[in-house]
């Protein structure tokens, strides 16, 4: 069995955010890039289920530009086999991205696609689910376990009100919580081993995607800011105060 | 055209969620729809139909709707899509997981997690956890959006418009419900409820996390956590506020032993009035607080809880 993960560069999750002077967007020069948290845990769980022989392959895939090479090689340092790097400096949004990947997926026929349940810089949280649609696939998302068996999978999932867990027959596509695993660093010998694993490049072009923008950004702004209060001596001052603004 | 907006429900109860929801609707595309699939539902859709500003509830009561699986739904939503300029649903795990792919099948983009409706086809939505706030112009044709509902009123209720049936959609088969395991709770939902107290890693330990209960007892109110103290393991997931877990705005939100990561302002910054308890009196929680309280959280919690017992909470 065959898993595909698709994995995003990003700004990396400790660095604070700046939005250029001009809202035109956040500034992305000399900022540290890694790969997105999510994506880390989906390239973790594709490598378990690998070391525990219920997967033979599994294929790293990334959409952006060529410095995406880069995530790609962290995926194969984890322990993916090689990658798949479908190269543009166009911004591809999600449903482009769905697409892209779609292509993907008709030629290399997995049985699962495990990837992040959402990217920590658009926060979309639409590729895994769009991905499925197209596909005609069913879906495992916001997974917080899973259990894999021959021709379905059983998922559970994040809710909001706790735990629910769903059968889904494969192939399927799963998007990864916080709570699935946590993911390994990459040894320095899997680091050097991974430089000689292979990543086959391609272009929107080749698997006959357009990923025009559909959306116009018209500005990105910081958010309006809180001002800090005053700080109270005492439970009593503190409910009185609170008395007073009416909200106890 | 119209809009048409996901009903939030348990089969049982209509969840606040759906009023936020029909209230963001409203300034995308009038007059209003709201879609209850589910089984057994129909005290939920007489519930949506009081709604104001909805012009008509459509019921959809299966067996397959039971669980509201994004398989079965994306094929009833496809179904109705015709005749609707924008389909909206609240941003909680289930319009999450429903939405997109209702968008791709449509071959739309999905505008997620909206703040604002700036005009019918422009909109502000968070980004990087909500350090930014992007302004996105979307084109001609049809619009799916989710909702962060901390954002919008509820509509109120005074409306009593007709649940009309509608039959279900053919079963894609693909999945299926195998269980649960839902928190439960006597107390108010988090996204839904006045006031919250929210612990933080300085609880130190899962038997400490109770001493927020007492205090949320006496103030009805619900109880959260940040990331950090999920990940310590002292509550489960689902009572976490923040980027990665739910976004809140009530009218009083207590911070206690909550340093202020980013990604848990993200969650809570909305708040009407924001109270933090933290020894560190550095801590990034008092820069967004109204009210900072600056000591150990083992005697200050004990005291407040004392203090509301003295002035008469129960």
């Amino acid at each position: 069995m065959k898993v595909l993960v698709p994995v995003k560069r990003v700004i990396d999750y400790n660095v604070k955010v700046r939005v250029k002077a001009d809202q035109s967007g956040v500034d992305l020069a000399n900022v540290k890039m890694s790969m997105n948290p999510f994506d880390e845990i989906a390239v973790e769980q594709a490598v378990r289920l690998k070391e525990k022989g219920k997967v033979t392959e599994v294929v790293a895939v990334s959409i952006g530009p060529q410095a995406a090479g880069e995530t790609i090689r962290t995926a194969l340092a984890m322990g993916a086999d090689r990658g798949i790097l479908v190269k543009t400096d166009q911004k591809a949004e999600p449903l482009a991205v769905a697409k892209l990947l779609k292509a993907i997926v008709d030629k290399e026929k997995p049985a699962l696609v495990i990837t992040g349940k959402q990217a920590i810089d658009d926060d979309a949280n639409q590729v895994g689910q769009m991905l499925a649609a197209l596909l005609g696939w069913p879906q495992g998302t916001f997974a917080h376990s899973m259990e894999l068996d021959d021709g379905s999978a059983k998922i559970t999932r994040e809710v909001d009100g706790g735990l629910q867990t769903v059968a889904v027959k494969l192939p399927a596509v799963i998007t990864t919580d916080l709570r699935l695993n946590e993911p390994r660093y990459a040894s320095l010998p899997n680091i050097m081993k991974a430089k000689k694993k292979p990543i086959a490049e391609k272009s929107p072009a080749d698997l006959s995607v357009d990923i025009t923008p559909r959306f116009k950004v018209l500005k990105v702004c910081e958010p309006p800011k809180r001002s800090g209060g005053v700080k109270v001596d005492s439970v009593a001052a503190l409910l009185d105060r609170l008395k007073a603004d009416g909200v106890l | 055209m119209a809009s048409l907006v996901l009903a939030e429900h348990d089969n049982a109860a209509l969840k606040d969620a759906t009023h936020k929801t029909v209230t963001a609707a409203a300034q995308v595309s009038g007059p209003v729809h709201v879609l209850v699939a589910g089984e057994n539902c129909v005290a939920v859709a007489e519930a949506a139909a009081k709604i104001a500003g909805v012009e008509k509830v459509l019921l959809a009561d299966a067996p397959i709707y039971a669980r509201q699986l994004a398989e079965p739904m994306e094929s009833l939503i496809l179904t109705l899509a015709g005749n609707y300029d924008a389909i909206l649903a609240p941003a909680t795990t289930s319009g999450k997981n429903i939405l997109p792919r209702v968008a791709a099948r449509l071959d739309v983009g999905q505008i997620s997690e909206i703040l604002k409706v700036v005009s019918p086809d422009t909109f502000e939505r968070p980004i990087y956890a909500g350090n930014a706030i992007e302004t996105v112009q979307a084109p001609a044709g049809k619009k799916v959006i989710t909702v962060r509902t901390t954002a919008f009123k509820p509509a109120p209720e005074g409306a009593n418009v007709p649940v009309e049936k509608i039959a279900a959609a053919a079963d894609p088969g693909l999945s299926s419900f195998a269980g649960e395991a839902l928190s439960k709770s006597e107390r108010p939902e988090l996204t839904s409820a006045k006031i919250v107290i929210s612990g933080g890693r300085g609880l130190g330990s899962a038997d400490n996390f109770k001493l927020l209960d007492s205090i949320a007892d006496k103030l009805h109110a619900a109880v959260g956590a940040s990331r950090a103290a999920v990940d310590a393991g002292f509550v489960p997931n689902d009572y976490q506020v923040g980027q990665t877990g739910k976004a809140v705005a009530p009218d009083l939100y207590i911070a206690v032993g909550i340093s202020g990561a980013i990604q848990h302002l993200a969650g809570m910054k909305d708040s009407k009035v924001i109270v933090a308890i933290n020894k560190d009196s550095e801590a990034p929680i008092f820069q967004v607080a109204n009210y900072g309280l600056v000591g150990d959280l083992f005697q200050i919690l004990p005291a407040l809880d004392n203090e509301l017992t003295r002035r008469g909470y129960k």
